[in-house]
């Protein structure tokens, strides 16, 4: 059955499938919970990314206004610091934990799934404490919440229950006694509050979750999120000490530099607990499980690309001798003055022209005064004929792959963004 | 033969299609106001406009700008009679080894073709990628907001 038409009768079946309201109740002061909660909260949220989507730019903290750019339309994260007119300063930890793990918000309303309760539902009871605790004493910041620009049909919330009711699973995080301790916390942090599948599953055209191919590379404003199973893209299998350099630094200098929407997610694991990254990163590696053997001779070929001359004929190559070769061609890691080796990095082997093209464009450009890789952009530099030359380039002699489609589309759809 | 248009003249120069502008500028044209800093995109000491928009000259070879148009420093004013966003740097002294100061009026003038009245957080933002090693930062933006008080 198509799904619009099932989403059709499920809302007549279930008309109402919001819940009451929670009755309003000052948050609790700050001297009413333990400092040490408070810390943990703010590693928590750190973990879950929370202060990236609920801050606007150049915005005060959690106060909210962030667009969140869908193919549904921009989400505008609502404020979540304690004013009680504007804020969730009414909230008691009884409507925070619901918000989180069952998509409801104070007064009763479905939540678009754009906040990740798919995820946060599986937060265990005292993460929820601890995030309540830190949410809580945040400064409150009176800023009225900017309504979401979405487009029809997904402007009206009545779609939000039987969108739930076809790909919501409510339900706490079961651990896997066969697994160890490091993996099943790793396993609670990915799949719970580190929502990483939002980003790196892809979703059907109703925004829900092909279960099936759980962790096969999503979409994520504008950006590919690749895929962190065995169906990886990275030409160099990673391995658990890898992802950990990577997610507590933005940088592994034989896989990756974090760009775009996983920027602030790196930044934000940095001030996370060291052994809660770690569990993620082991839980990651054995996703992905061991490389197969063709996965392992591809590794090796990449790896001497990378320590070799690149061809160099064709205007693409031209561009690439005198715009990137000066970084990313010299024959060594991606240390100080060296940028990564293209033959080893994701942004060439996706399916999609998306990343690759963003970074040509727009650079990596931490904000400013945060440490991190910085590249410049050649959005004014190259025009639209060179780009496409130099992405069919790397391409092909970096990623080793099939040249791709949607170079037109993407281009075109980033150069309207940058207007 | 590349041939090249810089500050409205057509300029020939025989030389690798692979040649970073910045050499071309400064080694075949004597066009010595960009100046090399890292010669990766990092410092913006090289920056000159293309078609009115500011690019690091060091990573841009000349063989993708042609019939593209150039502006170096020497573009904007001579010492005798400097350009608008010369004069205010001049005015505010906004210099004190001076080296990156080229790329940084570059810079400005790329904003202000853009947007003529900045406000200080976009000046700050858009200058973000021009590094200063003496610490001259207050000065160079107190300058980029006269220019764009100045007719």
């Amino acid at each position: 059955m198509r799904p619009l038409a099932l989403i059709a009768i499920v809302s007549a079946v279930c008309a109402a499938c919001a819940a009451d309201p929670v009755a309003p109740e000052a948050v609790p002061a700050r001297s009413s919970f333990d400092p040490g909660l408070i810390a943990k909260g703010a590693q928590l949220a750190a973990i879950g990314n929370c202060q990236v989507c609920h801050t606007a730019e150049g915005g005060r903290s959690f106060a909210g206004g962030r667009p969140i750019e869908t193919p549904y339309g921009a989400f505008y994260a609502p404020n979540i610091t304690p004013d009680p007119e504007t804020g969730i300063g009414r909230w008691s930890e009884g409507a925070f934990a619901r918000a989180l793990r069952e998509g409801v918000d104070r007064e009763g309303r479905n939540l678009y799934p754009a906040f990740p309760y798919e995820y946060y539902t599986r937060l265990a009871d005292e993460d929820v404490h601890a995030l309540y605790a830190y949410i809580a004493t945040r400064e409150p910041v009176r800023a009225p919440n900017r309504p979401h620009e979405l487009r029809a049909p997904f402007n009206s919330r009545s779609l939000i229950g039987p969108w739930k009711a076809l790909y919501f699973e409510r339900g706490a995080f079961q651990p896997d006694p066969a697994r160890n301790a490091q993996w099943n916390r790793g396993a609670y942090l990915v799949n719970g509050l580190g929502h990483c599948g939002a980003c790196h599953t892809p979703r059907n055209a109703l925004g829900g979750e092909k279960k099936d191919e759980r962790f096969g590379g999503g979409v994520a404003e504008g950006w590919h999120g690749p895929a962190l199973d065995a169906r990886s893209p990275a030409p160099l299998p990673w391995t658990a000490e890898q992802l950990y350099k990577y997610l507590r630094t933005g940088l592994d200098y034989v896989h990756a530099i974090a760009a775009g929407p996983m920027e602030p997610v790196v930044r934000n694991l940095a001030r996370a607990p060291e052994e809660d990254v770690r569990a993620m990163a082991a839980y990651l590696e054995a996703l992905a499980g061991p490389p197969s053997a063709e996965r392992r001779k591809k590794a090796d070929a990449a790896l001497s690309q990378a320590k070799g001359a690149s061809r160099a004929n064709g205007r693409g190559a031209e561009i690439y001798a005198g715009t990137c070769a000066a970084c990313h061609d010299r024959g060594r890691e991606a240390g100080s003055g060296g940028a990564l080796p293209l033959a080893l990095g994701t942004a060439m082997t996706i399916p999609t022209s998306s990343n690759l093209l963003r970074i040509t464009l727009e650079g990596i450009a931490p904000p400013e005064g945060e440490p991190g890789r910085s590249m410049p952009g050649f959005a004014d530099a190259l025009t639209d004929g060179q780009v496409k030359d130099l992405a069919a380039y790397i391409r092909s002699e970096f990623g080793r792959a099939a040249a791709w489609t949607d170079v037109d589309e993407e281009l075109k759809k980033i150069r309207e963004e940058r207007r | 033969m590349i041939s090249l248009d810089v500050n409205g003249k057509t300029q020939e120069l025989d030389a690798d299609p692979a040649t970073p502008l910045l050499y071309a500028l400064r080694d075949h044209l004597q066009l010595n106001g960009a100046k090399f800093g890292c010669g990766l995109g990092q410092c913006g000491a090289c920056t000159v406009l293309v078609d009115g928009r500011a690019v690091f000259s060091c990573v841009t070879p000349i063989s993708t700008l042609a019939g593209r148009r150039i502006t170096t420093l020497e573009g904007l004013g001579t010492p005798e009679k400097p350009g608008r966003v010369q004069r205010a740097f001049i005015a505010e002294q906004a210099a004190q080894c001076g080296y990156c100061i080229p790329g940084m009026i570059m810079q400005a003038q790329a904003l202000l073709e853009r947007t003529p009245h900045p406000t200080s957080a976009e000046i700050r933002k858009h200058m973000s990628g021009n590094l200063c090693r003496c610490g001259t930062h207050m000065r160079i933006l107190r300058a980029v907001e006269r220019a764009a008080r100045e007719p």
